[in-house]
C-alpha cells in the first residue's frame, strides 16, 4: 500500500513513530491526519484573519446585505464530506491492521490490572510477575538505577520477545483501568467482565515505560509498568530463570493466589 | 397585522407599576419573571464558574512541578472531579440554557414571559439546591466525590467509593437533571406557542433556534443520565447488581448510559454558545447572517448526529462497533464546517466593528477551530488508541469548551449586559480581559497537546521527572494563571459599570433582533409594542428600512439594488412605508426606549 510505503519520512508531530509494527500503522494514520488538519486549519484561519483585517469597519457605508449563495454553500458542504470519507477509509484500513490478531503468537501473556498495580501471567510458561505501586518489587528508575520517590519508578516489567508476535489477554480484577504504552501508540481498557485480546510485535529490544490511563482511584497516578523487549534467546533464558525462581515448591501463598485467580475467572 | 400594540405608551408606567411585586431579596426569592430567574441562573453559574476555576488553578499549581506535594492524592482526585463536574453540569449548561436562554429567548420571540413561569422558578431552585448539594461533599468526613465527572462503575460503587460525598454527587445530578428537563420543556413550549405574530420559525434568531434544538437534546439526553444515576444509587444502597460483575451485572452498561447522555451533552453545552456567536457576528458586521437556513440545517444535523456517536468515548473498551461510531463522529465535522463558513461568509465584505463581544467571537472562532480539528482526529479509533485518556484529549475538549462556554459565553455576556442592566461595560477593560485571556488560552492548551502525545495521562495527581513533561506543564500553568488574571479585569469592569453607569439605551449595538426593540432593562412584560416581523432581523428592518436583505444573484452581484429585494422569500416583501402597520422611522412608532440608543444614522442607499 503506497500509503504505508511512503510513510517512514512523515514527521511525528511530537508523537511516537511506534515501537511495534502495529504502532507504525497508527503513526502513519496520525501523521497523515495531522497534515490534513493543518491544511484545513490554515485555510480556515487565513479566511478568518482575512475577513477580520480586510473588512474592519472603516466607514459608515452600509455593506451589501447579501445572505445566500447556494452553489458556494453546496461546495463547502460537499468538500468536507469528501475529506472525512477519505479519512474514514484510511481509518478502517488502519484499525483492521492494528486490531488484527495472529493465529499463532510466540507468547501469550494474561495481563491483570488491579487497584493499584499489574500482574503478568505467562500461563503456558508458568511464570508470573506482580507489582503494586505501594510495594514495588523492583524499584528501578528510567536510568536503571534504584529510584527513590515512587513516582519515578517504572513499576513491574512486562517482558516480551522482540521481533516476535506477543499476545496480550487483558482483564481487570476490580475497576476499569487503562493499559497504555505510549511508544506502542496503543491503549485499551481493562474492563471488569470483558476480556480484551490484542497483539504486539515489538520491533527492537528496549525498555518502554507505560502506565494506567483510565482513572481508577487513589493511586491511579502511580500505577506504572514497563515493557521490556528482549531478543528471543534472552527472553527464553529469562523465562527459564523465572520458572526456577518463582516455583520452588507449592506454598500457601501460591495456593491462595491460584484460588483468587480461579474465582476471578469464574466471575468473568 | 404585524404591529402589536400591547398598551398605549401613555399607560406604560402604570402598567409596569401594576406588576411591581416585592422588591429586594423577596423579589429574587419569589419571582417568576423569566428575566429575574435568568439573572439568578447567570449569577449562580458564574459564582460556580469562579469556584471551579479556582480548583483549576490549584490543579495547575500542583502540576507545575513533578513530585508535587501541595495536594495529597485524595485532595487532587476530589478537586479534578469537582472541577469537571461544576464546569460541565453546573456552569456551562446552566449559564447558557438556564441563564441567557431564559432571559433572551422570550424577548427574541416577542413573548411576555416563558410559557410556564412557575415551572421556570422550580427549575432554578432545583438547580441551586443541586449545586449546593454537590459542593456539600467537601464538608463530609470522607470528602467530596473523587471518581471524575464521568463516575464510571464500578469505581463509583459502594465498595470503591464509599462515603457521603459520592452520594451527594449523585443526588446533585438527579436534582439538576430534573431542572434541565423542566427548562427544556419550558423553552420548547415558549418557542412553539408564544412567538409574536409574524415570527415564523424561519424568522427566529439563530440563538433561539439553537436553544430550541438544545432543549430537544436535553429531553433526549438528561432522562438517560437521571436513569443511570438512579441505577448507580440503587447499586450503592439497595443491593442491586446492575453494574457489578460479581452480581451478574455489566459495568460497560454504565458507560453506554452515561455517554448516551454525555455526547449529546457536549452539544447541549456547545449549541447555545454557537447561537450567541451566530447572533453577535452579524450585528457587528452590519450584515445578515450568511446562509441562515443552512445554519438551521447544520444545527439540526449536529443534534441528530450527536445522538449516534456516544461510543467514540469508548473506542478503547474493545467492545464497541468501531466503524459505525467512527463514521458518525467524522460526519459531525460537516455541519460544523458549514457553521464555520457561514460565520466567515457573514464577516465577508461586512463592516466589522471590533467591540468586546465581537473580539470574543473571533477568539471563539480561532479556539474552536483548533479544538474542532483535533476532535475530528479523535473520531479515528487508531488515533484515539494513541491519545485516549491522555492530555491530548484534555487539550482538545478544553479548547472546545473554553472556546464555547468562556469565549462565546463572555461574548454573550458583554453583548447582552447593556440589555439586562441598561448600562454599558467599559470597552477598554473588556478588551484587556479578552487579550490576556486569549494569550493565556493558547499558552495553557497548546503544551497539553504535546504532553498527551508524549504519553502523559489525564487525571494524574503527580508525574515523574526526567520525561520532558516539566517545562510543558509549567507553560500550561502560566497560561492558566493568565486566564485567571484576566478575570480581574472582568470583575473591575462590573464594578466600574455599577459605580459609574453609562446608560446603554435600548439598542446600543444597532442590533437585529427583537430584544433590542424594548427598553434596557425591559419592562415587566417585556414589550409595550413590537415592530413588524418580516425577516429574522425585525429591529434592524425597522431602523434600516433601506438596508434589507438582498437575495444573492448567482454569478455577478446584484449591484444596483433593484429588483430582487427579498424576492425569493415571499412573506418578506417589504413595501417601504406603505404598510399601515409600519410606522416610519421618525414617526410615532419608536420603541418605548429612547431612540438615542441607536448609534450612527442609517445611510440612505441600499448598499
Amino acid at each position: 500500500m503506497p500509503f504505508v510505503l511512503g510513510a517512514c519520512r512523515l514527521p511525528t508531530f511530537f508523537g511516537y513513530r511506534g515501537a511495534t509494527t502495529q504502532a507504525h500503522d497508527s503513526h502513519v494514520l496520525f501523521a497523515g491526519t495531522v497534515i490534513t488538519a493543518i491544511v484545513v486549519g490554515v485555510i480556515v484561519t487565513l479566511l478568518i484573519l482575512w475577513s477580520v483585517f480586510r473588512y474592519r469597519r472603516r466607514s459608515e457605508d452600509m455593506p451589501k446585505q447579501f445572505q445566500y449563495h447556494i452553489p458556494l454553500e453546496i461546495t463547502y458542504t460537499v468538500i468536507p464530506i469528501i475529506i472525512v470519507l477519505v479519512l474514514f477509509g484510511f481509518t478502517v484500513v488502519t484499525e483492521n491492521a492494528v486490531d488484527a490478531v495472529a493465529p499463532n503468537p510466540a507468547v501469550a501473556v494474561k495481563v491483570t490490572a488491579f487497584q493499584w498495580g499489574w500482574r503478568f501471567d505467562y500461563t503456558s510458561q508458568h511464570v508470573e510477575v506482580i507489582g503494586e505501586t505501594t510495594e514495588d518489587p523492583d524499584p528501578v528508575g528510567l536510568n536503571g538505577s534504584p529510584c527513590a520517590p515512587a513516582v519515578d519508578c517504572l513499576g513491574p516489567g512486562l517482558v516480551l520477545p522482540a521481533g516476535q508476535t506477543s499476545r496480550i489477554v487483558l482483564v481487570s480484577a476490580d475497576v476499569v483501568h487503562g493499559f497504555y504504552v505510549p511508544a506502542f501508540n496503543f491503549s485499551r481498557y481493562a474492563l471488569p467482565g470483558v476480556t480484551n485480546v490484542f497483539d504486539f510485535t515489538v520491533k527492537h529490544p528496549g525498555i518502554y515505560r507505560a502506565q494506567c490511563t483510565q482513572f481508577c482511584g487513589l493511586y491511579h497516578a502511580l500505577m506504572f509498568f514497563h515493557v521490556v523487549a528482549l531478543p528471543p534467546a534472552q527472553f527464553r533464558a529469562w523465562v527459564r530463570s523465572e520458572q526456577a525462581a518463582s516455583h520452588p515448591a507449592p506454598s500457601i501463598a501460591a495456593a491462595k493466589r491460584a484460588l483468587a485467580s480461579a474465582s476471578g475467572k469464574a466471575a468473568s | 397585522m404585524t404591529t402589536i400594540t400591547v398598551e398605549p405608551p401613555a399607560l406604560t408606567h402604570e402598567h409596569a407599576e401594576h406588576h411591581e411585586g416585592p422588591t429586594g431579596i423577596l423579589k429574587w426569592l419569589t419571582s417568576t419573571d423569566h428575566k429575574v430567574i435568568g439573572l439568578s441562573y447567570m449569577i449562580t453559574s458564574l459564582v460556580l464558574f469562579f469556584i471551579a476555576g479556582s480548583m483549576a488553578i490549584l490543579i495547575r499549581i500542583q502540576l507545575s512541578n513533578p513530585h508535587s506535594t501541595l495536594l495529597s492524592l485524595q485532595q487532587y482526585n476530589e478537586l479534578f472531579t469537582m472541577h469537571g463536574s461544576l464546569m460541565m453540569y453546573l456552569f456551562a449548561g446552566p449559564f447558557a440554557f438556564g441563564g441567557l436562554a431564559n432571559y433572551i429567548v422570550p424577548l427574541q420571540v416577542g413573548a411576555p414571559d416563558m410559557a410556564f413561569p412557575r415551572l421556570n422558578a422550580l427549575s432554578y431552585w432545583l438547580y441551586l439546591t443541586g449545586s449546593i448539594t454537590m459542593l456539600m461533599g467537601f464538608l463530609t468526613a470522607s470528602g467530596a466525590a473523587a471518581f471524575s465527572w464521568v463516575a464510571y462503575a464500578p469505581l463509583s460503587d459502594a465498595i470503591h467509593s464509599p462515603g457521603a460525598g459520592s452520594d451527594l454527587w449523585i443526588l446533585s445530578l438527579l436534582l439538576t437533571g430534573f431542572s434541565a428537563v423542566f427548562t427544556g420543556v419550558n423553552l420548547i413550549t415558549t418557542i412553539f406557542y408564544l412567538r409574536s405574530p409574524g415570527m415564523t420559525m424561519f424568522r427566529m434568531p439563530i440563538f433561539t433556534w439553537n436553544m430550541l434544538v438544545t432543549a430537544i437534546l436535553i429531553l433526549i439526553a438528561f432522562p438517560v443520565l437521571t436513569a443511570a444515576m438512579v441505577l448507580l444509587f440503587a447499586d450503592r444502597h439497595f443491593g442491586t447488581h446492575i453494574f457489578s460483575v460479581t452480581g451478574g451485572g455489566v459495568p460497560v452498561l454504565y458507560q453506554h448510559l452515561f455517554w448516551f447522555f454525555g455526547h449529546p451533552e457536549v452539544y447541549i453545552l456547545a449549541l447555545p454558545y454557537f447561537g450567541i456567536v451566530t447572533d453577535v457576528i452579524p450585528v457587528f458586521s452590519r450584515k445578515p447572517l450568511f446562509g441562515y437556513k443552512g445554519m438551521v440545517f447544520a444545527t439540526m444535523s449536529i443534534a441528530a448526529l450527536s445522538t449516534g456517536v456516544w461510543a467514540h468515548h469508548m473506542f478503547t473498551t474493545g467492545v464497541v462497533l468501531l466503524p459505525f461510531f467512527s463514521l458518525m463522529s467524522y460526519l459531525i465535522a460537516v455541519p460544523t464546517g458549514i457553521k464555520f463558513f457561514n460565520w466567515i461568509g457573514t464577516m465577508w465584505r461586512g463592516q466589522i466593528k471590533f467591540d468586546t463581544p465581537m473580539l470574543f467571537c473571533v477568539g471563539f472562532l480561532l479556539g474552536f477551530l483548533m479544538g474542532g480539528l483535533t476532535g475530528v482526529m479523535l473520531a479515528s479509533p487508531p488515533i484515539d488508541f494513541l491519545t485516549h485518556d491522555t492530555y491530548f484529549v484534555v487539550a482538545h475538549f478544553h479548547q472546545v469548551l473554553f472556546a464555547t462556554a468562556v469565549f462565546a459565553g463572555f461574548a454573550g455576556f458583554y453583548y447582552w449586559y447593556p440589555k439586562m442592566f441598561g448600562r454599558m461595560l467599559n470597552e477598554r477593560l473588556g478588551k484587556i480581559h479578552f487579550w490576556i485571556m486569549f494569550v493565556g488560552f493558547w499558552l495553557t492548551y497548546l503544551p497539553m497537546y504535546v504532553l498527551g502525545l508524549k504519553g502523559m495521562p489525564r487525571r494524574v495527581a503527580t508525574y515523574p521527572s526526567g520525561l520532558g513533561w516539566h517545562s510543558l506543564n509549567e507553560m500550561a500553568s502560566v497560561g492558566a494563571y493568565l486566564i485567571a488574571g484576566s478575570f480581574v479585569f472582568f470583575l473591575v469592569n462590573l464594578w466600574v459599570s455599577w459605580r459609574r453607569p453609562v446608560p446603554a439605551g435600548s439598542n446600543p449595538w444597532d442590533a437585529h433582533t427583537l430584544e433590542w426593540f424594548t427598553t434596557s432593562p425591559p419592562p415587566h412584560h417585556n414589550f409595550v409594542k413590537l415592530p413588524p416581523v418580516r425577516s429574522e432581523r425585525p429591529t434592524w428592518d425597522y431602523f434600516h428600512p433601506d438596508a434589507l436583505v438582498v437575495a444573492h444573484a448567482n454569478g455577478n452581484g446584484n449591484g444596483n439594488g433593484h429588483g430582487t429585494v427579498n424576492g425569493k422569500r415571499p412573506p418578506m416583501s417589504y413595501a417601504k412605508g406603505t404598510d399601515a402597520g409600519i410606522p416610519s422611522a421618525a414617526g410615532s412608532g419608536e420603541p418605548s426606549g429612547e431612540p438615542s440608543g441607536e448609534p450612527g444614522t442609517p445611510p440612505g442607499g441600499e448598499r
